[in-house]
């Protein structure tokens, strides 16, 4: 059946990529299957993150990202998140409703993510998700993050461009020199930038910038600020020509294949750590665990020596 | 029965109606029952709407539609389905909900739709549904 599926999304098949996504989503051993089958068709698209807190117009802003894109002829994948309650285990997927005009458009495809228990910002399945439509051949995959606040920062480790949106008169400028959120933007975007305290906004940032001028300098890259309206498409333009500058740059001066690296170490430690999560879980038999908690609760045993008696009996490693 | 939060569910309105009350209200009883909801905003064409349900690869397909247009739209929803090679009852469950007659939606019902719910439908009614219809579905049988 995955055999199948991947023969008619290499051919375009919206459906057989939708049904590939549902699969790495929901089924930890058909991802596996999955992206070992289809990982040598990957690695030609360019992701771009957009990232911000909650109603500071990511969704508008992608939509209008998304029409730049597709008057360059581009082929252009969207993922984005929503939160998954932590309570009930459902999720409202309402990203879609900003972009929906360009759902029929045959070079995009739109697909909305739910958490599912994930705190960094975005989806576990998001990585893989990535692979699969890049793989369906779209040159770039927009991501756009939960709302995020200030430390959901995992977008860093899957886009090779991250785009920070923010609107005028969320804080003063201590909020622009904590750390966390504001240390992964190569783009800055003030979005809603026709509201009072866009100035404000745009002189807070900039000196934030300014007090870091040396890296900047050594990095060959001060991430840029962006004035943007997204409604009325003011901005829209000079930010895809930054976002476009930001890729150039990247290429240009190595740190791509730096950026490569990095992910597919922090890919493949997650994936091992994990793996062994699962392997622990799957061989310790409750009523062993059970046992070594209560000898912990009776302070027979302490929690470092019981996690050891764990690990040798489950996978057979001393630490 | 089928993990709810591993169902994927797209509430849509067609047509040229504005009212979304409905729609948002069951999305959000929808979301606290455990699935994962899908909402597309209001004035959707047919066309659009099942692009995404393609492309969201969802397994429940609800209407909302209040306009007085159903009998035009969710026929013309139904045959784009299965020009998609999406089969109501087999690959997806359609339902609908909103201003629509006895006649109308015993009609409909024959035409693939699974349940029309009038206005006043008990929201659990229409997840006792849903829970009792997935099943049904190619991709969850034998769950």
């Amino acid at each position: 059946m995955i055999d199948d599926l991947i023969e008619r999304m290499l051919k375009g098949d919206k459906r057989a990529t939708a049904r590939l996504i549902t699969l790495v989503e929901n089924d930890e051993e058909k991802a596996r299957e999955i992206v070992k089958k289809i990982y040598k068709y990957t690695g030609k698209a360019y992701i771009v993150g957009i990232t911000g807190p909650p109603g500071s117009g990511k969704s508008t802003l992608l939509d209008k990202l998304i029409k730049q894109a597709r008057s360059e002829g581009l082929i252009v994948g969207v993922i984005a998140i929503d939160p998954t309650s932590p309570f009930t285990g459902g999720a409202l997927l309402g990203d879609r409703i900003r972009m929906q005009r360009h759902s029929t458009d045959p070079g995009v495809f739109i697909r909305s993510m739910a958490t599912r228990g994930s705190l960094g910002g975005l989806a576990k399945a998001t990585n893989d998700a990535i692979k699969v439509l890049d793989a369906y051949g779209c040159d770039v995959i927009f991501v756009e993050t939960v709302g995020v606040g200030q430390i959901e920062v995992d977008i860093v480790k899957t886009a090779d461009t991250v785009v920070l949106v923010t609107v005028p008169g969320l804080g003063d400028d201590i909020q622009a020199i904590k750390a966390g959120l504001m240390e992964i933007a190569d783009i800055f975007v003030i979005n809603k930038a026709d509201k009072e305290g866009a100035d404000a906004t745009f002189f807070e940032l900039n000196l934030m910038l300014d007090l870091e001028k040396e890296k900047w300098e050594k990095r060959g890259w001060r991430p840029p600020i962006v004035e943007t309206v997204a409604v009325t498409m003011r901005g829209i333009k000079e930010l895809w020509e930054e976002i476009k500058k930001h890729k150039k740059f990247l290429e240009e001066s190595g740190e791509i294949e730096k950026k490569k690296k990095f992910r597919a170490e922090e890919e493949v430690k997650t994936i091992v750590s994990d793996s062994v999560a699962r392997k622990i879980s799957e061989k310790l038999k409750d009523k062993e665990l059970s046992k070594l908690i209560d000898k912990i609760v009776k302070r027979e045993i302490d929690p470092y020596s019981a996690a050891e008696v764990v690990l040798e009996e489950t996978l057979g490693v001393k630490i | 029965m089928v993990e709810r939060s591993k169902v994927r569910v797209l509430i849509a309105k067609p047509g040229l109606d504005g009212h979304d009350r409905g729609a948002k209200v069951i999305a959000r009883a929808l979301r606290d029952a455990g699935f994962e909801v899908i909402y597309t905003g209001i004035r959707q064409t047919p066309e659009q709407i099942v692009e995404s349900v393609i492309q969201e690869d969802v397994d429940v397909l609800g209407i909302s539609i209040l306009s007085g247009a159903h009998m035009v739209l969710i026929p013309k929803i139904l045959k784009l389905l299965e020009e998609k090679g999406l089969k109501p009852n087999e690959d997806i469950l359609v339902i609908a909900g909103g201003i629509i007659p006895p006649d109308d939606a015993e009609q409909l019902e024959k035409m693939g739709v699974a349940k029309v719910f009038g206005p006043g439908s008990p929201i659990n009614e229409i997840i006792k549904f849903i829970d009792e219809s997935l099943p049904k579905l190619k991709k969850f049988r034998g769950a």
